[in-house]
């Protein structure tokens, strides 16, 4: 497979357009690099997944971009501009999720969301109004029926929630997703997923979110980096990078009532010798293509491979 | 509207809605009535026990000493048990990933703080004056608590954040306890400390807690009183002195070590302080 990454996914989005611009970024504690020179770019509304296993540098890197921690090395824009020198401007375009945030406990939701959205009304514009009126917020993440409650009180999926909320109350052009969606029940994750849809459709927001949910990923991030041993390994559409790995593709079907499964590295000339051979007997025909966790795992286990 | 009258009125704002939050649940509330009522009960045992060397009676100077003694204790341990605990669940880290939230979140704890030190205050005063007979305020009574009180919370809350920026768990909190508690049982806060040795009454009034109980006693005592103070004065100039130093300094250092503390917060130093706690708790 190719390593791509490095400068060239920086040559793929026009300078002009990018919201993250990252090149050779090294982060190094004492004598261990964290992060070994990585690059890439995300351009205005776009949803980029940074994905990778744990100690990978993910965190790290996103720190690093919301201005939270100093780099030992490299060039970083974001919006423009140096995390390392943004001011209190530039911070009211950030918007920023966390995971295990604990903040807050005896506030009222819409009293906290209200608190903290008049410290955006100094940066509104007129293309962007801030801060987000704080009922229609509340409606937008589903916490209406809760509104009025004490934020200790919350149930975990609805405390993620709030958090979601507080990180896009300025109406944030750049948004950062830690692990959004740890504790959410299906049905919760899908609305989760809808707001994420609406932001970047509507609001034109670009995302940086990082999950261990590939299934999360494939369906939101245009893009996906990742990241592994402080080195991007693949940077690119999940189609892209399944392509990228030879993997191969599951067969279904069903025949005389019973149920088979078969992989194979090449499943169309698999499926022509199975209906030359059964004809109409074929029935519940399904190819799947490498899912991204396979093509994820491939990547990783090789890298994980060549480094040792 | 300028950043800086946003941080203002956010800070403002923000304090008054936490303080009124101290008001409505039973542990902030307790938190109020406790030394209330454990410095009552110390004040009725006390009961005809005399000044030495007068009949004045002992409860009586020792309530406006507690007042004092509250006064620096908001400002030293509330700031900084109020700076260890917002920075281990995260609200600092949420008022700097906020545009100016960092002067709101302080204007705020400044807010919260003093209006928690003053209802305590209050809370004591109340039953106090019902309790033990003799205090009194004048006119210059008066006077002296409308600059003593604003300068003793200047004197300690920057020192408070001081020393909650340098703590690193709420854990640790023993470790300022202790000192605290041993300061003030030197400050003569229940007891007169003229007949302690001198190198003692030395280290005693280099902190704020022994300026604090003898300003307070000046308001509330008579000027009689005063008689049983070192130099037989209540020495508002001295006082006024040691707690300008106390304010001077705390107001160039508190801004560096704060500065300090908050560059170090972000996203996995909290989430690391939060295993370490859920480590500690399961031991």
């Amino acid at each position: 497979m190719t390593l791509t990454g490095a400068l060239e996914a920086g040559i793929e989005v026009p300078a002009g357009e990018r919201v993250i611009d990252v090149r050779d970024l090294r982060m190094r504690y004492g004598s261990q690099d964290v992060l070994d020179g990585i690059s890439f770019a995300a351009r205005r509304g776009e949803v980029l997944a940074l994905l990778g296993p744990n100690g990978a540098g993910k965190t790290t890197t996103i720190e690093i971009l919301e201005g939270f921690r100093m780099r030992s090395a490299g060039q970083v824009r974001v919006l423009g501009v140096d995390p390392a020198a943004g001011g209190e401007r530039w911070r009211a375009r950030l918007g920023v999720v966390l995971q295990s945030w604990r903040d807050h406990g005896k506030w009222r939701v819409r009293e906290l969301l209200k608190h903290l959205g008049t410290y955006y009304a100094d940066y509104s514009t007129p293309e962007i109004r801030r801060p987000w009126p704080v009922d229609d917020l509340i409606e937008v993440v589903g916490l209406a029926p809760h509104a009025g409650k004490r934020i200790g009180r919350l149930s975990g999926g609805q405390r993620r929630r709030l958090d979601v909320a507080i990180g896009i109350v300025g109406r944030p052009e750049l948004l950062f997703l830690d692990e959004p969606t740890v504790g959410f029940d299906p049905a919760a994750r899908r609305e989760f997923h809808d707001l994420v849809h609406r932001l970047t459709d509507v609001d034109d927001t670009t995302i940086l979110l990082t999950t261990h949910d590939l299934d999360e990923a494939e369906k939101l991030a245009d893009r996906i980096v990742i990241l592994a041993g402080g080195r991007i390994i693949a940077d690119g559409s999940a189609d892209e990078l399944s392509r990228q790995v030879a993997g191969e593709s599951e067969i279904r079907w069903t025949r005389d009532g019973s149920r088979y499964v078969h992989s194979a590295a090449d499943a169309t000339s698999f499926v022509r010798k199975l209906f030359l051979q059964y004809g109409d007997d074929i029935g519940e025909l399904e190819v799947r293509r490498t899912s991204l966790e396979d093509t994820y795992m491939t990547m990783v286990r090789e890298h994980e491979g060549t480094n040792r | 509207m300028s950043a800086a009258t946003t941080i203002v009125r956010t800070g403002l704002a923000r304090g008054g809605i936490e303080l009124k939050q101290t008001l409505t649940n039973l542990t902030d509330l307790w938190t109020y009535l406790f030394p209330s009522v454990l410095l009552l009960g110390t004040i009725f045992f006390m009961g005809d026990a005399k000044v030495p060397g007068t009949d004045f009676s002992l409860g009586a100077r020792t309530l406006p000493s507690t007042f004092g003694m509250s006064l620096a204790f908001g400002g030293l341990v509330m700031v900084a048990q109020l700076l260890v605990g917002d920075r281990e669940d995260g609200t600092l880290l949420r008022a700097k990933a906020t545009p100016n939230g960092m002067g709101g979140y302080l204007i705020g704890k400044v807010v919260q703080v003093s209006g928690m030190t003053l209802i305590g205050f209050l809370i004591q005063l109340l039953p106090g004056l019902f309790l033990v007979d003799g205090l009194r305020i004048d006119a210059s009574g008066w006077l002296t608590l409308l600059w003593i009180v604003p300068l003793g919370l200047i004197a300690t809350m920057p020192i408070g954040a001081v020393v909650g920026s340098l703590l690193d768990s709420p854990r640790s909190f023993g470790l300022v306890m202790l000192p605290i508690v041993g300061l003030i049982a030197i400050s003569g806060v229940f007891y007169p400390i003229t007949n302690f040795p001198g190198w003692l009454q030395g280290v005693a009034q280099v902190f704020p807690v022994y300026w604090l109980g003898l300003g307070l006693r000046s308001v509330f005592l008579p000027d009689a009183l005063a008689a049983v103070e070192f130099g037989h004065s209540w020495r508002h100039l001295e006082t006024l002195g040691v707690l300008s130093v106390w304010t001077v300094a705390g107001l160039v250092l508190a801004p560096i070590v704060l500065r300090r503390m908050a560059r170090r917060e972000s996203g996995s130093a909290v989430a690391a302080r939060r295993e370490r706690a859920m480590a500690a708790r399961a031991v």
